[in-house]
């Protein structure tokens, strides 16, 4: 069972086509205006494309002429800034979504989904009166007070504090840990992803670039196009052959044959790329051992991003990411000279 | 104090509330949501009777509704009276002079229901009823209060119009406006004077109340 999505839309201009896998948190990743947002509403029923087929499981609820009214699918939805019936309570807000059971049951279990959503307290409240976290709670309450198969989130955590996020994350999972029901996270926020998703699809100028399990997404991209929208800065040119890849005078060792041979992109994720410690001897676990030089240094925070112009390519720098005592204790600062290694199997080749 | 002037004023007021408000009311959702070309025309007919003078509107009715005419004739078969100089005229002449007063505050309060509201509505799955009911309604609450007063208010004072269609005919026509100008035309100004000091005070109070309420729910709701 999964949620197929096959979107072609005008303007905003779409033209997506996934196969997302039910029962996970799935994270829909792009740059503004990238499509993620109206992509939700064509699944919600609220923006009807030019040609769509969505299906979740066998339930199609949009197939050339059929198209299932938003009321008739089986979703929640929480928009960006929440969409609270500003003249109902908290309580009020959660029971207008459960108006298809007496007025009895009805309150009563719109006060069991906002105990659930850790607002049980703000029944009484009004939309106003609520802090943004308490109104993104609200929300979901509201949004699985229908106990929907699909619950799509449109960055529902961009308007909440940093320490009000943290804990959001770890209520959501939990709220998904006791109903496995299928989310879609809309967020451009990439930490907030690898955090909450199983499933990562990113999207730009309404087509996905690369859809697949989170952990795999981040660290392996498909394409250019991928590798710029994980905002990974070691893109470079080389030619791939059998069983290496010439880099400028370096030969650089793959733990896989090349798919295709001649010139090629490729990336080394900046926490890949390794200082070789200069007090102790180069063990035969290190493979791809460079010499370079230190152009620049910045502290952030406990860790440190290092610019190293690898010797014989001038005008390339290869960016690495060092704690701050490893900066201190092996001297690496502007000017010095240092060796890294690019691990033969964290170098990943881009396709067109 | 000429009372059944104030009482037939009342009662146009009361009477083109009860016709003109259902109407506007849907018509002015209709407005809001409807994305045309034409929508500036349809706005800019309805709005009319805002800027031309009360005389060219009463004209343009007395001609759609007099004896000769098809509306007038039929009108005339059916009830046995005349539409033109009948109270009846009066309410329909009242009712489309009013629509600007009764569609505009409306039209722009469900302008003013944010989309992501409506769509939360869709998305809790109610019809396009329910939503209506349990959230454009409330939402447009101070709206819908506003037309109505301004409608009231208007249908009390309006004098052109009234007169050019129904004439001066106490007890039929003869409202409390029309009424203070006769009383003038006929040098009686301590009658003039009182009548149009009690048009004044229903009028402000009216507004003042009303004001005062939209004002309390617009707190209520922003906190």
């Amino acid at each position: 069972m999964s949620l197929h999505v096959v979107v072609r839309h005008a303007a905003p201009r779409l033209d997506f086509a996934a196969e997302l896998p039910e029962g996970e948190i799935v994270a829909l990743v792009g740059p503004s205006g990238s499509g993620k947002t109206s992509l939700l509403r064509a699944i919600a029923g609220l923006l009807r494309p030019r040609q769509a087929r969505i299906a979740l499981g066998d339930a199609v609820w949009d197939d050339g002429s059929r198209h299932v009214p938003t009321r008739a699918r089986p979703i929640g939805f929480v928009p960006q800034h929440y969409g609270l019936f500003p003249h109902l309570t908290a309580l009020g807000n959660v029971e207008t979504a459960l108006l298809v059971l007496p007025a009895a049951e009805r309150r009563e279990k719109a006060l069991r989904f906002l105990d659930a959503a850790h607002v049980a307290d703000c029944a009484a409240r009004w939309p106003r009166q609520l802090s943004g976290g308490q109104k993104q709670r609200v929300a979901l309450a509201r949004a699985i007070a229908r106990e929907p198969r699909l619950l799509l989130l449109d960055e529902p955590f961009s308007a909440v504090d940093r320490a009000t996020r943290k804990s959001l994350y770890v209520e959501l999972r939990q709220l998904h840990a006791e109903r496995p029901t299928t989310i879609l996270l809309v967020t451009h926020d990439l930490d907030e992803a690898a955090q909450l998703a199983a499933h990562l699809v990113m999207i730009d100028a309404g087509r996905k670039v690369q859809a697949g399990p989170t952990a795999s997404v981040l660290t392996r991209p498909a394409s250019e196009t991928a590798a710029r929208l994980l905002d990974i800065p070691n893109i470079f040119s080389g030619r791939a052959e059998a069983d290496a890849l010439l880099w400028g005078p370096h030969r650089l060792r793959l733990a896989v044959a090349p798919s295709v041979q001649g010139n090629c992109r490729f990336v080394v994720l900046p926490q890949n790329v390794l200082l070789v410690r200069p007090d102790r001897p180069l063990g035969e676990h290190l493979d791809n051992v460079l010499d370079g030089r230190v152009r620049d240094t910045m502290q952030l925070g406990t860790e440190a991003l290092v610019w190293i112009e690898p010797a014989g390519l001038p005008e390339l720098q290869v960016q690495m990411r060092l704690p701050v005592r490893a900066l201190e204790r092996y001297r690496v600062e502007a000017g010095s000279c240092v060796k890294f290694c690019l691990r033969a199997a964290e170098i990943v080749l881009l396709g067109s | 104090m000429d009372w059944p002037a104030i009482l037939l004023s009342a009662q146009l007021a009361a009477a083109t509330l009860a016709v003109l408000l259902p109407l506007a009311l849907f018509g002015a959702r209709a407005l809001a949501r409807w994305q045309s070309p034409a929508r500036p025309w349809v706005e800019g007919l309805l709005a009319l009777p805002l800027v031309l003078p009360p005389t060219v509107i009463g004209y343009y009715l007395l001609v759609t509704m007099g004896g000769q005419s098809p509306l007038g004739q039929w009108f005339e078969a059916l009830t046995g009276q005349t539409l033109a100089f009948s109270f009846t005229g009066l309410v329909v002449a009242s009712v489309i002079f009013n629509i600007p007063f009764a569609v505009q505050p409306m039209q722009r309060a469900f302008e003013a229901i944010e989309p992501e509201v409506l769509e939360a509505a869709k998305c809790c799955g109610l019809t396009a009823w329910q939503s209506f009911v349990r959230i454009e309604l409330p939402l447009a609450w101070p709206g819908i209060l506003s037309a109505a007063v301004l409608t009231f208010a208007h249908t009390l004072g309006e004098f052109g119009v009234v007169l050019m269609v129904g004439g001066n005919i106490p007890g039929e026509t003869q409202t409390v406006a029309i009424a203070i100008y006769d009383r003038v035309q006929a040098f009686d100004l301590g009658a003039a004077g009182a009548m149009s000091l009690a048009l004044l005070l229903i009028s402000l109070a009216t507004i003042a109340v009303s004001y005062g309420l939209a004002d309390r729910l617009m707190k209520a709701r922003k906190g």
